[in-house]
Formats: structure tokens, sequence, C-alpha cells
């Protein structure tokens, strides 16, 4: 089954206007996003730097915050979805 | 007019006064710069005093080109002095900067204020938020007053006072499943597919200004003079370093000499996603799950932490956390010695001003302004259990027996 990884508006002039794109399986979220890269070379400078994501970059897997796992080495089901996001917070 | 644009915290790039928040580049925040080289600091002074009684007459400082209005002006709360609490903590002055006193009774109402204005100016017709409770209140309130469509997200176990006091303005209230963080992801979420103002994410550049004006009431309440040491709550990291930013303008300026006072920044044990990074000597927060009291403070997530890291260690300053049962004592300690009743955040505050004192942290000769964010009839729950009353029949008699006997001890 498919991964499903969504862009946020911020990046889709970078995929051509695609708001979420499929890949195939991947094993983590590196790979997954390997596999976006591979489509899309322009998206790797914009949320990555020295191979690590840039640090106001927060990367989700079906809603969990990977920060809380394993970062870029958390594993990505078949099926489920990573969302890619500002990291934008602050309201209270 | 000063107003410029917008800029990258973090890479520079410029971009135009519109609903942005992020930028194209680095994902790095946004925020708007100023030219304020025409402003002369005398007659600066001159016009604010002479303006209105409440945020707007800070307004040159604010990111509007024309004078902005609001049918619910907040600002120039109490900066109150508060001489037996300075004695309990054994420094020269205490200030309590009340931000209860705000329209809906919280510090949110001056960003609200200023993300409204600045989304009917961009022709937004419906403002949203994603909020713990204060920001709910006063995005509803302001939206009412304005007579504009709001949308408010709300973790669905707030406490039940924060809801119906968003509730009774006639917004369309949303309980999201979730901790605050997951609201938050959602808005984000919903800011890109829908036409909303969401003032803390699309508008978000604009609403943190709105936080200037506490730097700019507390020096102009000291008589244009600057604090040594200046205790805050932190949450997501904006109110702590915009009154930074505030403090640095009006000194860079000529309205205000000297130096920034010492930032300590306020945060609950168990949310306290900066203090842990402070302790640790790291640049970067790790995200936490929160479970603390001081739900208004539980984003375990915080945008602006390491701003909030640079700010605190490069003032000589510091980032304290305390325990739940700390914050219960903070909230007695500030109504006790100011009669002052805060929420849990305000407890969060007087509990580190307190943990500063009694660990030497403080001078004797220190002028310390305390921001007291919000009103603790909101957090009820939160000092339930912790009185006694006297129950008594009502004659002298019963009076003389259960009162007199047991307050007698006392005096």
């Amino acid at each position: 089954m498919a991964i499903t990884v969504k862009i946020p508006a911020q990046l889709r002039p970078a995929t051509g206007g695609e708001g979420e794109i499929e890949i195939e399986s991947a094993g983590t979220v590196g790979d997954a996003l390997d596999a976006v890269f591979a489509q899309h070379d322009g998206l790797r400078e914009r949320i990555t730097e020295d191979g690590d994501l840039r640090r106001f970059v927060n990367v989700y897997v079906s809603g969990e915050d990977i920060r809380f796992h394993d970062g870029l080495e958390t594993t990505v089901s078949d099926g489920a979805e990573v969302t890619i996001l500002p990291a934008v917070a602050g309201g209270r | 007019m000063s107003l410029e644009g917008l800029r990258c915290k973090e890479c520079g790039t410029s971009y135009p006064l519109e609903a942005l928040y992020v930028c194209d580049r680095c994902f790095g925040p946004l925020e708007v710069t100023y030219d304020f080289s025409a402003i002369d600091a005398d007659s600066q002074k001159r016009k604010i005093q002479a303006g209105s009684n409440g945020i707007w007459r800070y307004a040159d400082f604010l990111p509007f080109s024309s004078r902005p209005a609001s049918a619910l002006e907040p600002g120039l709360t109490p900066l109150v002095r508060a001489d037996r609490l300075a004695e309990r903590l054994g420094v020269a002055e205490v200030w309590v900067k009340n931000d209860a006193a705000n329209p809906t009774h919280s510090f949110k109402d001056r960003v609200v204020a200023v993300a409204l204005a600045k989304a009917l100016e961009l022709g937004f017709d419906t403002i949203a938020c994603a909020s713990t409770g204060n920001l709910a209140n006063a995005v509803a309130a302001h939206a009412a007053a304005a007579g504009v469509e709001s949308y408010v997200f709300v973790p669905a176990d707030l406490e039940e006072q924060k809801l119906l006091a968003t509730a009774v303005y006639g917004t369309n209230l949303v309980g999201v499943e979730g901790t605050y963080d997951d609201v938050n992801r959602l808005c984000t979420e919903l800011a890109q597919e829908r036409g909303w103002a969401f003032v803390n994410v699309n508008l978000r550049p604009y609403y943190a200004e709105g936080s200037k004006t506490l730097a700019y009431e507390i020096a102009e309440q000291l008589g244009w003079q600057l604090p040594d040491r200046l205790v805050c709550p932190i949450a997501s990291g904006s109110l702590f370093t915009k009154i930074g930013c505030g403090f640095s303008e009006w000194i860079e300026l000529g309205l205000i000499e000297g130096e920034l006072p010492a930032f300590h920044g306020a945060q609950a044990a168990g949310c306290g996603p900066v203090a842990t990074a402070y302790a640790a000597g790291h640049d970067v927060c790790r995200p936490v799950r929160p479970d603390t009291i001081a739900k208004s403070l539980a984003i375990g997530t915080p945008a602006d932490g390491p701003y909030a890291l640079d700010l605190a260690r490069g003032t000589s300053g510091s980032i304290e956390s305390v325990t739940d049962d700390e914050i219960r004592a903070g909230i007695r300690l500030l109504a006790e010695t100011t009669g002052i009743f805060t929420e849990t955040a305000g407890g969060v505050t007087t509990a580190t001003v307190a943990k500063l004192a009694e660990a030497g942290e403080l001078s004797s000769d220190d002028r310390i302004v305390v921001v007291i964010t919000g009103e603790g009839l909101k957090t009820l729950d939160a000092v339930r259990d912790g009185f006694e009353m006297h129950e008594i029949l009502p004659t002298l008699t019963s009076f003389a027996e259960v009162v007199d006997d047991r307050s007698s001890v006392a005096f």
C-alpha cells in the first residue's frame, strides 16, 4: 500500500502545485522524504540542511510528531500519512 | 510611515505585508520590520501621552500604516506596586503588571486587537484561532464587538469557565479531541485550506507585535524607566521575546535609557520544554507532552523557544520551572500579598519569583516587574479545597463560638 506525503502550501511551488504526493512503501521517515525528493528535487534544500530537518520544519506520521519517536528514523507503516508543516505555534 | 515589511528571522528574506507567517525558503518565522529613523524621542513621548487610554497610544510602533481602531480597546492595565510581596521576597521593589484587567481578562486582548485590526485591513471577513482558552475568549469577544464571523478551536477537555466565557460571545466553538499541539497542527492545516485569518497562524507576525505593548506600558508607567528584572510566563515564548523586543526598540530610539532587564522565564514543570533546554544548555527545545494544571501554558512545542533561550541567556536571566503544588502556592502568595487573584499561569510566574528569591538570585535593591497575564476566576479548579470556611448558625452565639474561638488564635 502506498504512503501519502502531505505538502504544505508554502512548498507547493516546488511540487508543481501538488499538495499530496504518493510514494511506494518506505521503511522510515527519512526513506519517505528521499522518495519525495526523488520526484521533486527542489524540496530537499527547503526541508533539510546537512541531512537533518531544518529547525522550523515539523514532520508528523499519522498526526504524531516524529520528535516523540525516532526523528527521521521513525518507522512509517504502509498506508500511513506523512505531514510536513511549518513549526509555528503560539496561542493559548 | 515607519512600517516596512515582513522579514524571515532565520535567513532575512523579505516579504510584503500580507497574511504570511513562514519563510518559503527555510520555514523560519516572519516578523514585521519598521524604519523608526524619523522618530524623535521627546515628541514621541508627548504624542503617546496625548494618545488613547489603551494600546493604540503606541500605534506608531505597531504594524499599521494608518491609525487602527477597535470596538474593544485593551491595554493600559494597572502596574501595581506590591510592597507586601516585595517584603516577603526580600527585595526593594516589586511591581505587578496586572493584565487580567483587560476586556476579556488576559493579555491576549492585546494580540487579538492587533491581529483583528490587521485582518480587517487585509480584507478578511472571518477570524479564527487555536487556543487553550484565553485566546479563545479574546477572539470571540473582539470578533463580536467588531461584528466579524469567528471560529475558535480548543482542546475539548478545557476548563469549563474558559469554554463558557468563549461561547457566550456567539462564536463557532470547536472542541478538538487532543492536546493544544494537536489543535494547533489542525489549524495550521486549516489555514492553508480556508480563507480565514487565523490570528496565531497566518496572522502571527502581526498578532505577536501586540505583546510589545506590555513593554511600552511597563516603561511608561515606571516613568520612562526600565526595571532591573522581569519575570514572565513562557508558553510559545512569543510574549517573553516580544517584551524584550519592545524594550529594545525604545532603548535604541532613546525613549528609555539603560540596558535590557534580566529576563526570567516561568514554566510549569509538567510542560517545561524551554526550561529543560535552558538547564541543559541546549539551543533548541525538545517537544514534550503537557501534564500540568497550568493549561494556558501547556504548549509542548514552543515555536519561539530558541529565541526565548537567547533572550534569557543574553540578559543574565534564567528560565525556571515550578511544580503544580508550587503553582497553587504562587496563586495564594499573590492573592494574599497584593489582592490580585490570578489564574494558574500567574501562579507559575509568582512561584518562579518566590523560587528565585529563595535561591538568592534576586538582589535586595532590585526593581522587579512580575507580568501577570490572566484572571483567577478562569481557573477556579486550581484553588478548590485550598481554604476553610467557618459554618455557623445565624446567631451571635454561634459566631462567637465558631469564629472567634478559631480566629483568636491568629491575632
